[in-house]
């Protein structure tokens, strides 16, 4: 449904997007670029401000200050055109939960003038059947899981061939095979050409299911870019294990590295150096010359391993560690 | 693909769905079949007792229920306007849309879109047709269990003529209509109070306070000049159409009171709810 469009057309577009309660900033002044056609990750803690942003983005709450810009048109003053393209599971599912799963998805779809009756109950029927929920479809939904309500929200996102996608939180208290199948549907509707705007604190969630991410932290949005840019920002590290450490040392310095050792008592020492992409490009493409050059200067090599910067580390440096995240 | 002019519907299908989900839902069968209880309860019981009322004791019409089964509806009528049919209407207007926050649902509906100016003219519907239900049903089970438990026959009316009984179930018809219309002014005052908050129970019981309150200040003589501005002042005016021509005089001021409360608290409700941040 969506046509080519070019890398820089984005889905959404905000800028100097704040929202103040009162005295405290709960976004403060982000500037998303979201591409059409991504699976676009919205990082940060509990508390960071993405649910915020969202209600933002989906007129719900009214920026202090700032624009948005969804599929190309302003909001939201041009809310009435852009939400029927855009489905949305925002803070967790909410359902009536005196009727149906059937029932609740009928319902939100009377709410918009856009969607038509006739189809009404096939297009319902085929949402449930896209999460799995075509079974439990007549069950009142107080007897649902939370497992099945989550699945039953993004099934209401989905009543509609949509553009865009903003799913808060989409695994929250699925088990891991409904994890699963999340993924695999969010993948799925990307390959439609759907832009997917996807938030989480779950970092490894991100990194399987996005090809861009954005990190907020205390209401600013502190990283932004694809997901390979995230990561460079961080450092490849080679590391070994050997009784010649000394040696290795030097084998390294004289590639151009920078080692340093690691003694463990009682084991073989570690040695470790980063790798630096614009210097050593090469090193980083064929590690195995490495090797070779150490075996060459006689160094046993007892493990070898190149570490790819995780996310967790860039997240982790850009938000805080645990519970201990900035306010 | 980016100017969407996909056909939009004229919007009835909101309609529809709020009347379903309200009149599906077991809280309100509950609240129907308790006002049906009223009538049901008073006749039974002027059946059991043998005394004989003298006229004018009791609710007014009471003494008259035993010689004329159709009086039921105009006694039950009378009891349950001060205190329980607004209690009901508190209830549903006051969920209107303090119900939906609370569950969540509200976030969905508007990002559906449902547009803020269509749910609220939607759930103002929605509580206009309860009322009209609502006093129906105290008018159809109060004529039923009358014709059951007494005999039925021509109506004396205030004025002292008499109406077939064919009539006087039409009399009975436009009394509900009446009431109908005279709680559509507090119906809008819950619509108000329930964009005000996202707890419903809240929103109800505030509903309820008004009506109360509205009625006491309704009986303090120093507060003569202010009666008539009372949206529960002409609550229990109907019994102007009992009375031979009917004097319709009362019933258009009525009319007319009513439109004023829903144009003011419609458009408190409209201010608010259209620029509040939805944070349910």
């Amino acid at each position: 449904m969506t046509p080519v469009t070019p890398a820089l057309d984005l889905a959404i577009e905000s800028r100097g997007l704040t929202k103040r309660f009162g005295e405290q900033i709960a976004v403060n002044a982000i500037d998303l670029a979201v591409p059409r056609g991504s699976v676009f990750g919205f990082l940060g803690p509990n508390g960071s401000g993405k649910t915020t942003s969202i209600r933002m983005l989906l007129g719900l709450t009214q920026a202090t200050s700032g624009q948005i810009s969804v599929l190309g048109q302003d909001m939201p003053s041009r809310l009435h055109e852009v939400l029927p393209r855009v489905g949305a599971l925002v803070e967790g599912p909410a359902f009536y939960p005196f009727l149906s799963g059937a029932a609740n998805l009928r319902r939100f779809d009377t709410a918009d003038r856009h969607a038509p009756s006739r189809t009404r109950r096939v297009r319902v029927d085929e949402a449930l059947h896209r999460v799995g929920l075509t079974h439990a479809a007549g069950k009142k939904v107080h007897a649902y899981s939370l497992g099945m309500k989550q699945r039953l929200g993004i099934a209401n996102a989905l009543l509609q061939p949509r553009e865009l996608l903003m799913l808060d939180e989409p695994t929250n208290g699925l088990d891991p095979q409904g994890t699963r199948e999340v993924r695999s549907l969010v993948r799925s509707l990307a390959a439609e050409g759907t832009t997917v705007f996807v938030s989480s604190h779950l970092l490894a969630e991100v990194e399987q299911m996005c090809t861009h991410a954005a990190v907020m932290s205390a209401g600013t949005l502190v990283a932004q870019g694809t997901l390979a840019d995230l990561r460079h920002v961080g450092e490849t590290l080679v590391r070994l294990r050997t009784p010649d450490a000394a040696a290795a040392q030097g084998v390294l310095s004289r590639l151009g590295l920078v080692p340093r050792r690691t003694d463990v008592p009682d084991e073989d020492p570690w040695v470790m150096a980063p790798l630096e992409r614009d210097t050593v490009e090469n090193l980083i493409n064929e590690p195995e010359s490495l090797v070779s050059a150490l075996v060459a200067a006689g160094v046993r090599i007892r493990a070898f391993s190149i570490e790819e910067p995780s996310l967790e580390e860039r997240f982790v440096a850009l938000t805080g560690e645990g519970f201990d995240v900035v306010q | 693909m980016s100017s969407s002019s996909a056909p939009r519907s004229a919007g009835w299908d909101l309609l529809g769905s709020e009347l379903t989900v309200l009149f599906r839902r077991r809280r309100t069968w509950a609240m129907l079949v308790a006002i049906a209880l009223i009538p049901i309860l008073l006749a039974v019981a002027v059946r059991l007792s043998s005394e004989t009322l003298a006229p004018g004791e009791g609710p007014p019409f009471l003494d008259r229920v035993t010689q004329n089964g159709l009086f039921v509806a105009f006694t039950a009528m009378i009891v349950a306007i001060p205190l329980f049919l607004p209690l009901t209407i508190g209830v549903v207007a006051g969920d209107t849309i303090a119900g939906e926050a609370g569950l969540g649902t509200l976030r969905y509906l508007l990002v559906a879109p449902a547009g803020r100016v269509r749910l609220l003219l939607v759930k103002y519907a929605g509580v206009a047709m309860f009322c009209l239900v609502a006093t129906l049903t105290l008018a159809v089970a109060g004529t039923l269990i009358g014709a059951a438990l007494f005999p039925v026959g021509p109506v004396t009316l205030l004025s002292g003529d008499t109406i077939g009984v064919a009539d006087s179930l039409l009399r009975s018809a436009l009394i509900a209509l009446y009431v109908t219309v005279s709680l559509l002014g507090f119906a809008a005052i819950g619509l108000f109070i329930s964009t005000l908050t996202d707890v419903p129970v809240g929103a109800m019981a505030a509903t309820v306070v008004v009506s109360v309150l509205a009625q006491i200040l309704d009986v303090l003589p120093q507060l003569a000049w202010l009666h008539p501005w009372l949206f529960s002042h002409y609550w229990l005016g109907f019994a102007d159409l009992l009375r031979q021509p009917m004097d319709l005089s009362s019933f258009g001021d009525n009319a007319l009171l009513q439109a004023g409360y829903i144009a003011v608290f419609g458009a408190l409700a409209y201010s608010r709810f259209a620029t509040k941040d939805i944070l349910s």
